[in-house]
């Protein structure tokens, strides 16, 4: 059976992995390439690596470490921030990069998304929705890797999401920016919606903070994987400790 | 011993180029057909899709190289599916035949999408096979594909997911693996080992 997966979300800012809360007040967690090797060690089934100032600079995101940590790790990464053409995605791809994320850029111009996924393959493109709650809708950000640009997308997040998958992309990380850093659990409800409207995977993002929240997001909403930062930079859980919970729950995931 | 991966002008071969480094192989990405007969081992990888991966090597004047080849080759994803006759995708075409089966696109299931892509299970036919030294039988493996050939007396190993197909095929000297080693941890980095050592 097809294992659940648990990924890690590196967030890279000047070339060193930070986490903030709510997307703010970054703090410096580490090395990019340690941080790899120590998930992929933990058992990570994927890992993604943002850089989250790229997009709102307006400059493409630095590449040097790609292929070290195409080198150095033997499961697969995805690589997000600043992509705003296929020749971006295409270096890289060439650097050993497994699959690469859009998000602001495909809010400008979301033909970016047909075209790479007619380029690279559907299995390469993820499209990332930054979500956020709002009276009874959800409402897509854009630039939210800089407080000062975040702006909201004036996008329906589910609507975005079905023209995402009717483009050609190949996963959706839904990130709920109201949870995101607060470890007080995945938002259930917005999950379950975004399954109900699309049928490729789903990566859980922003709120795991306990055991019981990985398990709620698979067996509740039914995604395809659930991604975490802050639980894991600080060690408050380990990957192996995640795993071996799902595993005991019944969610298939490899151990 | 030297690993040649065979460059067939389309494939990433950064990733599995880099797996057989951490196994401390002599490696190298050629597509000169004196290389690739003097190798000790032969890998041909592949992503895309198999019509054009085949015009390639039909222009690189490696075809014939490939199927005359007696040491151990092995085909990585793509490069697997090159390895049987033919491949449905994208209109179809002829493939090397060193194993025989037609490669056909994974069936479509409700809330199964395709491409299959993740971590699934080996399902292992062959447990003695050298191939499968300390892999134990429902090992994850990382694949990502769209295509896939049907279980046959070819099949070492098969995976399910819309449809039972071959994970690992051999004939004689040719072995394929539709999953990506290179990618799959400990247990691919065991199997391109187990390769190296056939």
């Amino acid at each position: 059976m097809l294992a659940k997966r648990i990924i890690p979300c590196l967030d890279v800012k000047n070339g060193q992995v930070v986490k903030g809360v709510r997307f703010r007040d970054h703090e410096i967690v580490g090395d990019i390439l340690a941080l790899a090797e120590r998930y992929r060690d933990e058992g990570a089934d994927e890992l993604v690596f943002y850089d989250i100032t790229a997009s709102s600079d307006g400059r493409m995101v630095d590449r040097a470490w790609i292929s070290r940590v195409a080198s150095a790790i033997d499961i697969p990464f995805c690589v997000a921030g600043g992509i705003r053409t296929v020749d971006d995605a295409r270096a890289i791809l060439a650097n050993g990069a497994d699959k690469i994320s859009i998000n602001s850029p495909a809010l400008e111009s979301p033909g970016l998304i047909d075209e790479m996924a007619k380029e690279f393959g559907v299995q390469c493109v993820v499209v990332g929705i930054d979500s956020k709650r709002e009276n009874d809708d959800t409402v897509v950000y854009q630039y939210t890797g800089d407080e000062s640009k975040t702006v909201r997308a004036k996008r329906n997040t589910l609507a975005w999401a079905k023209e995402a998958e009717s483009r050609g992309a190949g996963e959706i990380v839904l990130n709920c920016m109201n949870q995101d850093g607060m470890k007080n659990g995945y938002d259930i409800k917005q999950l379950t919606a975004l399954r109900e409207t699309v049928s490729i995977p789903i990566i859980a993002s922003g709120g795991a903070g306990a055991l019981e929240h990985f398990a709620e997001a698979f067996e509740k909403s039914r995604v395809d994987g659930a991604l975490a930062a802050s639980v894991f930079h600080k060690q408050i859980l380990t990957i192996g400790e995640v795993k071996s919970y799902l595993n005991k729950r019944g969610i298939t995931v490899r151990i | 011993m030297t690993i040649a991966i065979v460059d067939s002008g389309v494939a990433n071969l950064t990733s599995v180029r880099a797996a057989l480094k951490r196994l401390n192989a002599e490696v190298e990405i050629t597509a000169e057909p004196a290389k690739i007969r003097a190798a000790s081992h032969v890998i041909l990888p592949g992503v895309g899709a198999a019509p054009a991966a085949m015009s390639q090597l039909q222009a690189k004047g490696l075809i014939d190289v490939l199927r005359s080849l007696t040491q151990p080759v092995l085909g990585i994803c793509l490069g697997m599916q090159l390895m049987f006759d033919r491949s449905e995708e994208s209109g179809g075409c002829a493939c090397l035949g060193v194993i025989p089966g037609d490669v056909k696109q994974l069936p479509a299931k409700p809330g199964m999408p395709i491409p299959h892509m993740g971590w699934n299970q080996l399902s292992i036919q062959a447990a003695e096979h050298p191939l499968f030294k300390g892999i134990p039988d429902g090992s994850f493996v990382y694949f990502v594909h769209s295509y896939a050939a049907p279980v046959s007396q070819a099949t070492l190993a098969s995976c399910a997911y819309t449809d039972t197909f071959t994970a690992v095929a051999n004939r004689e000297n040719f072995f394929g693996c539709q999953f990506h080693p290179e990618r799959s941890s400990a247990v691919g980095r065991r199997i391109l080992e187990n390769f190296m050592r056939l």
